[in-house]
């Protein structure tokens, strides 16, 4: 007879039942927490403080826990196969999640060289460029892709430096879940990833509105949804990112990140 | 001659205080009335309806502006739609040759458009002389550059234009935002249908002359006047793909919010509370000069203003005093007198608004300090103002006044600079006065803003990124990223 | 007059003082510059820039005769033309004060000299002090002495300082105006810390070049030391004037000293008490704009004198 796995939210590095004590069984079997307004709530503080420990790692720290991430991910490959289903997509889908964390910490201490400038103003100043995290950032895994659908978004934000909190897909939340136990092992600080599972018609308003979210990645949402989404993150002045699902370049770094411009005279 | 030192000075100070240096204005036509500027021409509005642009500083009427109505907007929009087609097709080199000559003739014009930008927003002629026209220039020869450039900026990707860019801007800086907005737009390849602000369209009136006069292939750039109605309308038509707006937070929450789900591509460039903070070991007296630009350039009518002083406690008081007497130097008075350094307030509105907050900061408790200053009979006028004993909560201390009313607040330790800094929903720019180096670049990471001026302030350069983080917008303007926002990357 | 000061300090001192940024204090200075003075005002800027003026002839070539020629033109600038006043003073090679003397009797107009090894001050302090001396005994009220910039250089402090305090001492009753030779400094907060050390160790006045090298005067560097004249004045109480020596040849140069003069330290510097403009051939330009001023028509050298 097997242990079988209660599946739990992410939470400050933790695994939590939802404080909701709700749960649904999207494949019609297993029981996964339903995860409520209070448990973004506390995934956003919890990303909130982890926020400047995590912008201020060196590039080349998060470069290793992303690809420790993808070692991590690799080694579970058995588990996440089965969890997807299976077969050639499957497979696929593994492979390409691997990939991407493997080409986004690779990214880390790159990104700044490629999006960042030294501008050559008319007069004596030092100008440059940087791109620095934008902050606390939403991410809505995709329900037809999501394992790869979530690593594609996840690895670039975490790559530049950013929190993040990831609304597994709802119809199979599974994948992301797992992957929360990847993470907890790849030394990502407790509160850089927060994944929660449950109802995107009740947890994404709230992410939309949340005033200490930054930005909010809607590559995992219909037509209808992003509507509302944009409405709502007005309220702060969200960043809404619609890059395609299948972007993988440094630009969808980029989107996550601010560029922030520095003057200094040159004088004796 | 056997007059007293004492009458020397006093005979010093009536003379330093300066005749009147007033500009000359008598080569510069205002016409009575302007149409819209559509499809290569000026047209006649559909409205009918005109509304009066005044002189902040005499409240006379200096001409009469058409209002766009939804009628006229569409025109507009499809003039830049019928012109994307073969804009956005034309040899890249030549877009970047309209786009050099319309530079030109900005310089060449110079003098006429800063008149003009000081006659209809009431900034002194020596900012609009010396800041907004020449970087306005500037601003089209930069992006004139990339027109021809752009695979470069974008490695391994193709860039195409976006289409039709509908393009808000406010009245503090009218024709260096109508530069921001319209020069790396067009060099994308996109055409423009632009809205000036209500209370300063004359420079984009001249602007539109300008197009013709360069002989812009019609349809290109658009402008439409009018208030926030015809703004609107501007941003939601249908057939507009990009939205870029800069003024308030406000109003830039309205706009994310009207054209949510429609897929439009948007940046906004929005308000600021900036922190100016300056450490015991700074250069005091540049440091003096830095706080006096930052909050009065403009009569602080500057979305990056450095808004709130934060000064360490330990030299809170030599340089507050240095502040205050250098305050007393700062004239205000007639716009056009070269002389002038604090000019009109830009409406009645502004003015309005700025008088309530100020009267907040004295209720709740703040100490005022304003120099002696004669204000002129006529005209919207508000002397340069410093709040002392501010606490993070008051008002003053946390909504954008846009004015030049500067909230002084002390800190002891760098962590506390930079925690009073970053509370605020904004996030536009800081300063940051120290000696050490070490410090300058601590200090530059943790600060939440889009733009550290280090030993500086309020410095612009095309080539130099400037936006704001937070609630102080998205997108950057300037340099290689204010492309971004005007392509498509494929 | 030495102001007491706690010597053993002076080093410390002296790497305290605040720095200068070198791009602001230029900012400022090209916006200070950019004022626009017309009309009246002009002509009473025009004016004062004649009272403030040290009419000067520092040539190895100086002879009795140059000096005599300098000394009229000094008490009336433009003959038959009562209504422009006489300069501030003449400044000499100490061998010329006595033609000095001898041409200025009856005047308004002062004699200052030159002393303590002018220009390069490589010389002891023994016999600077002596020269200063002498200077006083010829007829000097005023002494434009230089500071020993070598030992300013090394980090000598106390010997530019005590060299100041002897000189000052010599000087007696003349007025005492140290010249920092800021072209030699090397930067903005070199100037600082030597005005604010003149200031302490006695100077009436400090003075930024000798006019032999090269750059002598500028805007901001005027305005640097006028912001530590503020600042001592602040300190101490005791007022410090200021003079601008070495390529000012225009009215339109003088004008942007007096402006600046006006803004950093207020009207009560407006005097030449305590501002000096030292040229050797601005006095004609700053003629010639008031003749322009007067009659609104360009003005040709031909009708001015050159002495």
């Amino acid at each position: 007879m097997d242990v079988r796995k209660t599946y739990k939210l992410f939470l400050n590095g933790e695994f939590v039942r939802s404080e909701s004590g709700r749960a649904y069984r999207p494949d019609g079997s297993v029981n996964v927490p339903r995860g409520s307004r209070k448990d973004l709530r506390d995934a956003v503080r919890a990303a909130r403080t982890a926020f400047p420990g995590w912008a201020a790692r060196t590039a080349m720290n998060r470069g290793q826990i992303l690809y420790r991430a993808a070692e991590m991910l690799d080694g579970r490959a058995a588990q996440f196969l089965e969890l997807l289903g299976g077969g050639v997509r499957a497979r696929r889908a593994l492979d390409q999640s691997v990939e991407a964390l493997v080409w986004y910490a690779g990214w880390t201490d790159k990104l700044p060289q490629i999006t960042g400038t030294v501008n050559p103003v008319a007069g004596p100043y030092f100008n440059f460029t940087i791109p620095e995290p934008t902050g606390v950032v939403a991410i809505v895994a995709p329900e037809e892709s999501p394992l790869l659908g979530l690593v594609r978004r996840l690895a670039p934000a975490l790559c530049g430096g950013n929190v993040v909190i990831a609304l597994a897909a709802e119809s199979s939340p599974l994948a992301a879940l797992t992957l929360a136990e990847v993470l907890a092992t790849s030394d990502v600080p407790a509160g850089v990833v927060n994944i929660i599972s449950g109802q995107r018609k009740e947890l994404l308003p709230t992410l939309a509105s949340h005033m200490d979210v930054n930005a909010i990645d809607v590559a995992g949402c219909n037509g209808n949804e992003v509507k509302a989404i944009e409405e709502s993150a007005a309220g702060n002045i969200k960043r809404v990112i619609k890059l395609t699902q299948r972007e993988q370049s440094p630009h969808l770094i980029a989107a996550f990140m601010e560029m922030k411009t520095v003057w200094h005279p040159i004088g004796v | 001659m056997a007059i007293t030192k004492k009458q020397t000075a006093e005979l010093a100070k009536q003379v330093f205080e300066y005749a009147p240096a007033p500009e000359a204005i008598d080569h510069i036509k205002i016409q009575p009335r302007y149409g819209l500027f559509i499809g290569g021409r000026m047209v006649d509005a559909h409205s009918k309806k005109r509304f009066p642009t005044i002189n902040p500083a005499t409240e006379k009427t200096l001409s009469e502006v058409a209002e766009a109505d939804e009628v006229d907007v569409d025109r507009a929009v499809k003039a830049a739609g019928k012109a994307f087609d073969s804009w956005s097709h034309l040899s890249a080199s030549r877009r970047a040759r309209y786009l050099f000559r319309i530079s030109r003739l900005i310089q060449e014009r110079s003098r006429e458009l800063a008149v003009v930008e000081t006659m209809d927003g009431g900034k002194p002629i020596k900012e609009s002389r010396d800041v907004d026209i020449p970087l306005s220039a500037a601003h089209f020869f930069y992006y004139a550059g990339w027109a021809d450039k752009l695979e470069w900026a974008f490695p391994n990707r193709k860039p195409r234009p976006i289409g039709v860019a509908g393009q808000v801007i406010p009245w503090n800086f009218p024709l260096l935002m109508l530069a921001w907005k319209i020069a790396p737009a067009l060099a994308a390849g996109n055409t423009v249908v632009l809205k000036p602000a209500e209370t300063t369209p004359l420079s984009a009136m001249v602007f539109a002359e300008i197009c013709m006069q360069a002989e812009l292939p019609p349809g290109v750039v658009n402008i439409v006047t009018g208030a926030g109605k015809t703004g609107f309308l501007v941003v939601s038509h249908p057939h507009v793909k990009k939205v870029a707006f800069t003024g308030s937070t406000e109003v830039g929450k309205l706009i994310q919010r009207a054209i949510a789900g429609t897929g439009k591509r948007l940046t906004l460039e929005l308000g600021g509370k900036a922190a100016n903070i300056v450490f015991e070991d700074a250069p005091l007296d540049q440091a003096v000069e830095g706080i006096v630009n930052g909050i009065y350039f403009n009569q602080g009518h500057v979305c990056c203003a450095g808004s709130r002083l934060l000064v360490q406690e330990s030299i809170a008081e030599p340089l507050l005093e240095k502040l205050k007497r250098r305050l007393s130097t700062l004239r205000l008075g007639d716009p056009l007198d070269k002389n002038t350094d604090i000019g009109a307030i830009n409406s009645r509105a502004q003015l309005e608004k700025i008088q309530g907050l100020v009267e907040s900061g004295v209720e709740e408790g703040a100490e005022l300090y304003q120099p002696e200053c004669v204000l002129p009979e006529r005209g919207f006028w508000f002397p340069p103002s410093l709040f002392t004993n501010v606490s993070q909560s008051y008002r003053i201390a946390r909504e954008e006044i846009f004015g030049p009313v500067l909230s002084v607040l002390t800190f002891r330790t760098p962590n506390e600079a930079v925690e009073k800094a970053n509370n605020t929903p904004y996030g536009l720019s800081a300063g940051v006065w120290t000696d050490k180096g070490s410090r300058i670049l601590w200090m530059a990471e943790r600060l939440r803003a889009g733009v550290v001026w280090a030993n500086t302030f309020n410095r612009f350069d095309p080539t130099s990124p400037f936006g704001g983080y937070k609630e102080s917008g998205f997108g950057r303007e300037g340099g290689v990223h204010g492309l971004l926002p005007y392509v498509e990357l494929t | 007059m030495a102001t007491a000061l706690s010597l053993t300090h002076l080093g410390s001192l002296m790497r305290g003082v605040r720095s200068v940024d070198e791009v602001g204090a230029d900012e400022r200075a090209a916006s200070l510059a950019k004022r626009s003075i017309k009309k009246s005002s002009k002509l009473w800027a025009l004016d004062l820039a004649v009272r403030c003026m040290d009419l000067t002839t520092l040539e190895g070539a100086d002879t009795p005769g140059k000096v005599a020629a300098m000394c009229a033109k000094a008490v009336r600038p433009k003959p038959g033309d009562r209504t422009i006043p006489s300069v501030a003073a003449v400044c000499v090679y100490p061998l010329r004060i006595a033609d000095c003397v001898e041409h200025l009797r009856g005047s308004s107009v002062r004699i200052a000299s030159v002393a303590t090894a002018f220009p390069s001050g490589q010389s002891f302090t023994s016999i600077k002090v002596a020269e200063t001396e002498e200077a006083v005994r010829e007829g000097a009220q005023e002494i434009d002495m230089v500071i020993d910039r070598g030992a300013f250089l090394s980090g000598d402090y106390q010997r530019v300082y005590d060299e100041i305090v002897a000189v000052k001492e010599a000087s007696g009753d003349a007025h005492l105006k140290v010249i920092l030779e800021t072209g030699e400094l090397g930067n903005y907060d070199a100037v600082r810390r030597a005005s604010i050390l003149a200031m302490a160790a006695g100077a009436d006045f400090i003075k930024t070049s000798t006019g032999k090298v090269q750059p002598a005067a500028t805007l901001p560097v005027a305005l640097v030391m006028m912001e530590a004249i503020r600042d001592f004045v602040r300190e101490t109480g005791r007022p410090v004037g200021f003079k601008a020596a070495g390529g000012i040849r225009t009215a339109k140069q003088a004008i942007s000293y007096l402006v600046v003069t006006y803004e950093t330290l207020g009207p009560d510097w407006m005097t030449p008490d305590r501002l000096r403009l030292g040229a050797s051939t601005l006095l004609n330009d700053v003629l010639m704009q008031i003749d322009k001023e007067r009659t609104g028509a360009y003005q040709s050298g031909d009708y001015f004198t050159v002495d």
